[in-house]
């Protein structure tokens, strides 16, 4: 009877969860359909709590306590700005939560078909764990966003993954040969969470800082799996009914980035893929000796208040210079003027799926005026002026016919069709991928060099002007 | 274990069909909120945390029902700060060009 009721919450919070999934497909509906999400949570929360045999409620009360408020300071102190790597730990402290719970059973546990899901559930738990925390290190800036691999680091891969199946065989031996003790199964799972853990580190360490979006939906994708690895080491629907809905939708999420990027999920994870060359000279020429056209802020401000039609295509330059308000001001001053003001936004823009949406929606830039890259590219060519804060690869024409380029074949905005563009940005500095920018070069182009923040104040105080 | 095995490729089938239909502007709420959702692992931390197998056990339940519960209040959390900024404003704005 008492577990029928219990099973009973869970199913009707597993259908809260898809329901309120189901309305994050609409701006309007999202909001009401989170908090039905953590009402379904809530429930099942209660009924474990009321339900179950608990027989130690200090500890619990302690940690649910200690966790919530961890996660209510974290939740509300963060900027908008430090999304990416919020999300990131959270998926870490997720993942964490799996492994230990699975580690937690392996004492009692019995049959080599439960150790064999524990030491699934370890392995993916601690992999999502050190990798979210290392992804969160280089969003944050604690490690370098640099793909920070060395030599035989291949190789040390290729042993650390060896030494996690042979952690495994050994955890799944274990029971089963020695009846005595369980000694064998603890020692061996616990063998294989350090593995894990030291996977995940090297996992995400030769993935560069612009390649990140597929990492963090990824690792996303990760945590809901180690859920449901959990729920069948407990035999709780509940676990594995939501884990199998968030690892889908991390996969999705996966597949919409690399689609983006044209390049495989595997590409991606061997990395490695360009530096962030620092030290190259700023360089103002092509090799085949054109030059890039600078322009001032005065100028510019003419050109934007003359316009008829204007584009905005922001990227991770505008995060990292906090430039959102500034920009929706400048958009919201030249269409007080009467100038058509559109945003286009490319899918990797940023260090997130959606990080673009999240920082412009914070600034209050209105949600219908951002317009993915399919429903605004064929307007490029009817406007006058494309205005580019902080992004580079994800609007370089090369990605269109340059074979030898690495980020050939890219779909890219057609910021180059536009009549004129002004690149605002720090430096010459290449993008990501370490190339040129063609588009830099172009004779619409001009560019306004120095904080996008900066910058964007001083086109407000000029337009302001005229 | 073939019927958990059922309930998880249907689920994931499911979460497919909805999934797909969130458009890319949502994709970070959509990250952070799913994300909280698979802090669902927090029921299992509560079952590990209050087990009598040993100190161990409950130790590293204790463990994870913290690092689950910081998931799943942080999560849920900034997920609503988040949405409550996609706002629809009014398109007529002062002089603005409605479209």
């Amino acid at each position: 009877m008492v577990s029928d009721l219990i099973n009973l919450s869970y199913l009707l919070a597993a259908a809260l969860f898809i329901v309120g999934l189901k309305r994050l497909q609409s701006p309007a509906t999202a909001r009401r359909g989170n908090q039905l999400a953590a009402l379904g949570m809530l429930l099942a929360v209660v009924a474990t709590l009321f339900l179950k045999q608990i027989l130690s409620p200090i500890e619990m009360i302690a940690g649910l306590a200690v966790g919530g408020l961890v996660g209510l300071v974290l939740a509300r102190q963060v900027k908008m700005t430090a999304m990416p790597e919020l999300v990131a730990a959270f998926n870490g402290f997720g993942g964490l939560a799996s492994a230990l719970v699975a580690g937690a059973e392996v004492i009692g546990a019995t049959g080599w078909s439960t150790v064999l899901t524990i030491t699934i559930s370890v392995v993916i738990g601690m992999v999502t764990f050190s990798g979210s925390f290392v992804a969160f290190g280089k969003l944050s800036g604690k490690i370098s966003g640099n793909p920070i691999s060395f030599r035989g680091q291949g190789l040390l891969m290729t042993l650390v993954a060896g030494a996690a199946i042979f952690a495994m065989a050994w955890a799944l031996i274990g029971p089963a040969s020695l009846s005595a003790g369980l000694a064998p199964a603890s020692f061996g799972v616990l063998v294989l969470a350090a593995v894990a853990l030291l996977l995940g580190i090297l996992f995400v360490m030769p993935i560069g800082g612009a390649d990140m979006p597929v990492v963090v939906a990824l690792l996303n994708s990760f945590s809901g799996l180690a859920a449901a690895a959990t729920g069948f080491v407990l035999g709780n629907t509940a676990l594995i009914v939501s884990g199998a809905l968030v690892g889908a939708s991390g996969l999705i999420l996966t597949n919409i980035m690399c689609v983006a990027m044209n390049r495989s999920l595997l590409n991606v994870l061997i990395g490695g893929f360009g530096q962030e060359s620092d030290a190259s000279a700023p360089a103002l020429g092509m090799a085949d000796g054109r030059r890039v056209t600078t322009t001032s802020p005065d100028d510019t401000a003419i050109l934007l208040t003359y316009a008829q039609r204007v584009i905005i295509i922001p990227g991770y330059g505008l995060a990292v210079a906090q430039a959102q308000h500034q920009v929706r001001e400048l958009a919201d001053i030249l269409q007080a003027r009467g100038v058509d003001v559109k945003y286009a936004i490319h899918p990797v823009a940023g260090r997130m799926p959606g990080h673009m949406n999240v920082l412009l929606a914070e600034a209050n830039v209105p949600y219908d005026q951002l317009f993915e890259m399919d429903d605004i590219n064929h307007a490029f060519d009817n406007t006058d002026v494309t205005l580019v804060v902080g992004a580079n690869d994800v609007v370089n024409p090369a990605a269109r016919h340059d074979q030898s380029s690495p980020i050939y074949g890219m779909p890219i905005l057609n910021a180059d069709q536009s009549r004129a563009a002004i690149v605002l940005k720090r430096s010459m500095r290449p993008g990501y991928a370490g190339v040129q920018n063609e588009l830099f070069f172009s004779a619409n182009t001009r560019m306004l060099f120095g904080d996008a923040k900066d910058s964007i104040s001083a086109l407000i105080a000029e337009v302001k002007e005229i | 274990m073939l019927t958990y095995l059922t309930y998880f490729v249907l689920s994931m089938f499911v979460g497919r069909e909805v999934i797909s239909k969130v458009p890319p502007t949502l994709h970070t709420p959509l990250m952070s909120g799913s994300n909280a959702i698979s802090g669902i692992t927090i029921v299992g931390a509560l079952v590990a945390a209050g087990m009598t197998e040993g100190p161990w056990a409950r130790w590293l339940g204790v463990a994870a029902l913290i690092a689950a519960t910081i998931n799943v209040v942080g999560g849920f959390l900034v997920t609503d700060r988040m949405l409550q900024m996609f706002k629809k404003k009014p398109t007529a704005r002062l002089g603005g060009t409605p479209h």
